[in-house]
């Protein structure tokens, strides 16, 4: 079992090895990442056919029609470029998704602006090592005490196993250099004080009117109807403070979250 | 003892005769829509009936037997997107619609299925936000259905088999129909969407026999026709104003009423100088022409995509001491107005929300504009204060119900674009105002069960408007946002639900939960209610499946 997952980390790290070389070697053109490279160029003039023809529907984001998050790359189906033209120029999903009938060159444009995570700028965020990043994820950076990834350390912050997958490199670096800005308000701490006088730490997963879903600080779920809680405060402030690490310590931790991209 | 199976079969047979809906039974005439309220155990037309005031003087459900309420039967959708569509229910049979151009009739006690007709639409269909159907109208022996690739059929209500399909729009320019149509007299009424395509809108009114076109009523005024001056150059050939949803009907004035969507492109004003009439204004149509009689625009020059789609609300209220035959808009552009429906005048406006696009209303209802500087949050964002979702006057509260969409804000970019046939024609591009930088915010519809954007996005505030002035007497908010429409009740119950699902019973007149119930899955139509054989029925679609709840019986 252990060797297989060890393997298959392996091999991912491998993929990804040459792609971090590569940014590091020309940030310009370092949106690599699926089946063609991309000229920043393209993204940019990407953005424009999104914003024309995708962004009602899909948003700035790219995540707000449900199991696609095009920013990070997660589609239905779509396994390389010409996947994506043909759910582009033929529609998808029984019509939900409609036919668009794109020029060549907006096409490849769109394509690129989408396999660059949406981020032309995302080639200035520089990108270390991620060996010495895991070091200092584990070690000096703290984050460990913290956040969990691939089954080992505490649940009390999010769990970063998928975050390489679902973050851009500009995204890592901003949450580690200013948490403030950066942290999405579902994970701000929340305390709660239940009628039978029970107080509970913990880290919202889902809320809507009626109730609240959270892992509290004793890594349990636990769900809570909101007509059974005398106090339900959401902490304005990261639990984190922003990093005192140097530049280049942060790049290494960014390098190594990005290789964080789950099983 | 045994029967014999002759003898027990007559019995089933006289059974039969006395309880089951019967397919071939009264013919829904034209009068009977008109006098809609007079028969509260049917839902004849989309709205409930011809003043759109979602109404229904029913009152077996009341608020201490409510929470009693017990599913009766469910019925599941084989396709998945958004389902809002809104049932038509006469005799015991009722007629819903599934994406894309399916519609169903089915026994409204036991869900059972009589007929299916699938219609499938021309693969050059397109439509802005989905493959949306928001149901069919009756009248005589037919039910009416628009079509996504801009088509309008008529189909046997009995056998499900169409008799005749006529051409509403060009499917190649991006022309739709998605709302349900609005019988009137004789005539099948649809508008037409396209608004983020650069279509010219119209409401047009075919014979419900034929299907031959009766009138035609461009929503943009052409060279020569009066306020053709509030557009330059050739900007009105493919300036939007669509129409998507179903208008409403007073009699005795026979005019009916529409509500325009927005300019194209969306979000670059700049790019078509003047007031782009009739855009986000509601017409005033004479029924039997189709003439302009009145409009009242609510955005003038609109640079934020605030479709003025809404239901017309029609009642005859005492305003200032005087009986006046009104309408109620809360406007997508934040704005609630009441204007005297027999000539359009502005009687009322005041925000509902937020807003900063505009100071307020001068004495006509003109909106003083104030555009915020680039990169600032517009209040309220590109969904509105509020949409499409159907609102509910009851005339026992005197109160006007709505889903408002609160602290929704997006930042606008605009972009110069030219028109290209059959395009997307959106003029730039907007994002939701996010609390963090690439945090997860809303859209157009949502299927997740997890909301982890929260209510720092936006969320939904129902609000129950004071006509007289033009306030909210109380309001009930939501988490997440809220796309649902609005019933009410003869027993003062306000039926409706929001994204995250839930089904809620609330006192109308106070806002007090009375029930909910959560049934899984995001609810963008509105409830309705009808009764067979004495039991009152309250259905509701929510995610992908409908549902129709009654007390135990």
């Amino acid at each position: 079992m252990n060797v297989f997952t060890t393997q298959r980390f392996y091999i991912r790290f491998k993929r990804m090895l040459p792609v971090l070389l590569f940014s590091m070697a020309d940030p310009a053109l370092a949106q690599e990442s699926g089946d063609h490279q991309y000229t920043a160029e393209a993204i940019q003039s990407g953005y424009t056919v999104y914003s024309q023809q995708c962004v009602l529907c899909h948003g700035r984001q790219g995540d707000t029609v449900d199991g696609i998050d095009l920013k990070n790359g997660s589609f239905r189906g779509v396994r390389s470029d010409s996947d994506l033209e043909a759910i582009i120029l033929n529609g998808a999903a029984e019509g939900r998704m409609p036919a668009f009938d794109l020029l060549d060159s907006e096409l490849n444009s769109l394509i690129a602006y989408i396999r660059a995570g949406f981020d032309p700028d995302g080639a200035s965020v520089s990108i270390g090592d991620p060996v010495r990043g895991k070091e200092i994820f584990n070690g000096k950076g703290g984050c460990s005490d913290c956040h969990r990834v691939a089954g080992y350390g505490p649940r009390t912050a999010p769990d970063l196993s998928y975050i390489g997958a679902s973050r851009t490199p500009a995204s890592l670096e901003r949450n580690i250099v200013d948490p403030a800005a950066a942290l999405l308000p579902i994970n701000r701490a929340v305390r709660l004080v239940t009628r039978y006088e029970e107080t509970v730490i913990g880290r919202r997963l889902n809320e809507d009117t009626y109730t609240v879903q959270l892992v509290d600080s004793n890594g349990r779920l636990r769900s809570f109807r909101k007509s059974d809680l005398v106090t339900f405060e959401i902490s304005q402030q990261p639990s984190k403070l922003p990093t005192v690490l140097p530049e280049d310590e942060v790049a290494d931790l960014v390098g190594y979250l990005l290789t964080l991209t789950g099983l | 003892m045994l029967k014999t199976f002759k003898e027990s079969s007559q019995v089933a047979i006289a059974i039969l005769v006395l309880t089951a809906p019967m397919l071939s039974d009264a013919t829904v005439t034209f009068d009977r829509i008109l006098n809609a309220s007079d028969e509260p155990e049917n839902w004849l037309t989309y709205n409930g009936g011809y003043n759109s005031q979602r109404f229904s003087i029913l009152d077996q459900v009341d608020q201490t037997n409510v929470e009693n309420l017990k599913l009766q039967w469910t019925l599941q959708n084989q396709v998945f997107g958004a389902w809002q569509s809104n049932p038509i229910v006469a005799d015991g049979v009722m007629y819903v619609t599934e994406r894309p151009n399916t519609v169903i009739a089915l026994d409204a006690v036991t869900g059972g299925v009589f007929w299916k007709y699938r219609y499938d639409p021309s693969p050059e269909a397109t439509v802005c936000c989905g493959a949306n159907n928001r149901g069919v109208a009756i009248l005589g022996d037919k039910v009416f259905m628009g079509t996504l690739d801009a088509r309008l059929i008529a189909i046997d209500r009995i056998t499900g088999v169409p008799l005749w399909n006529v051409e509403v729009g060009d499917v190649e320019l991006a022309y739709s129909v998605t709302m349900a149509p609005l019988v009137v007299k004789n005539n099948v009424v649809v508008g037409v969407g396209g608004g983020e395509y650069g279509i010219r809108g119209y409401v047009a009114a075919y014979d419900a026999d034929t299907g031959k076109e009766v009138w035609k009523t461009y929503t943009i005024p052409a060279p020569g026709e009066a306020n053709h001056n509030s557009w330059e150059g050739d900007d009105w050939e493919h300036g939007g104003a669509p129409v998507w949803i179903t208008g409403s009907y007073d009699s005795e004035l026979n005019l009916t009423y529409w509500g325009v969507g927005n300019p194209g492109p969306d979000w670059n004003a700049g790019q078509r100088p003047g007031d782009n009439l009739y855009s986000d204004s509601v017409l005033a149509l004479d029924a039997d022409t189709g003439k302009l009689q009145w409009h009242f625009q609510f955005t003038p020059n609109d640079a934020y995509d605030y479709d003025s789609v809404q239901v017309p609300v029609l009642a005859d209220i005492i305003f200032n001491d005087q009986l006046k035959k009104v309408m109620m808009w809360a406007n997508r552009n934040g704005y609630f107005y009441v204007l005297d429906r027999t000539n359009g005048e502005f009687l009322q406006g005041k925000p509902y929300v937020r807003v900063n696009w505009s100071s307020g209303l001068d004495e006509n209802g003109r909106p003083i504009p104030t555009p915020q500087p680039e990169g600032m949050p517009t209040f309220p964002g590109n969904q509105g204060g509020t949409n499409w979702y159907p609102p509910s006057f009851s005339p026992r509260t005197g109160l006007f119900y709505f889903s408002a969409w609160q602290d929704y804000a997006t930042i606008y970019r605009p972009v110069e674009q030219e028109y290209t046939p059959g395009r997307a024609f959106l003029g730039g591009g907007f994002s939701v105002l996010a609390p963090a930088p690439g945090a997860p915010t809303i859209g157009i519809g949502r299927t997740s069960p997890i909301n982890n954007w929260t209510n720092e996005v936006g969320h939904a505030s129902l609000k129950a408007m004071d006509p007289q002035t033009g306030e909210a007497v109380w309001s009930y908010d939501q988490f997440d946002v809220s796309d649902s429409g609005m019933l009410t009740t003869g027993s003062d119950l306000l039926f409706t639900g929001g994204r995250e699902g839930y089904f809620h019973a609330i006192d109308a007149r106070d806002g007090e939960l009375r029930w909910k119930a959560n049934l899984g899955g995001q609810i963008v139509m509105a409830p309705v209610t009808y009764m067979v054989d004495g039991v009152q029925y309250i259905s509701v679609i929510s995610g992908h499946a409908l549902f129709t709840f009654s007390l135990p019986h």
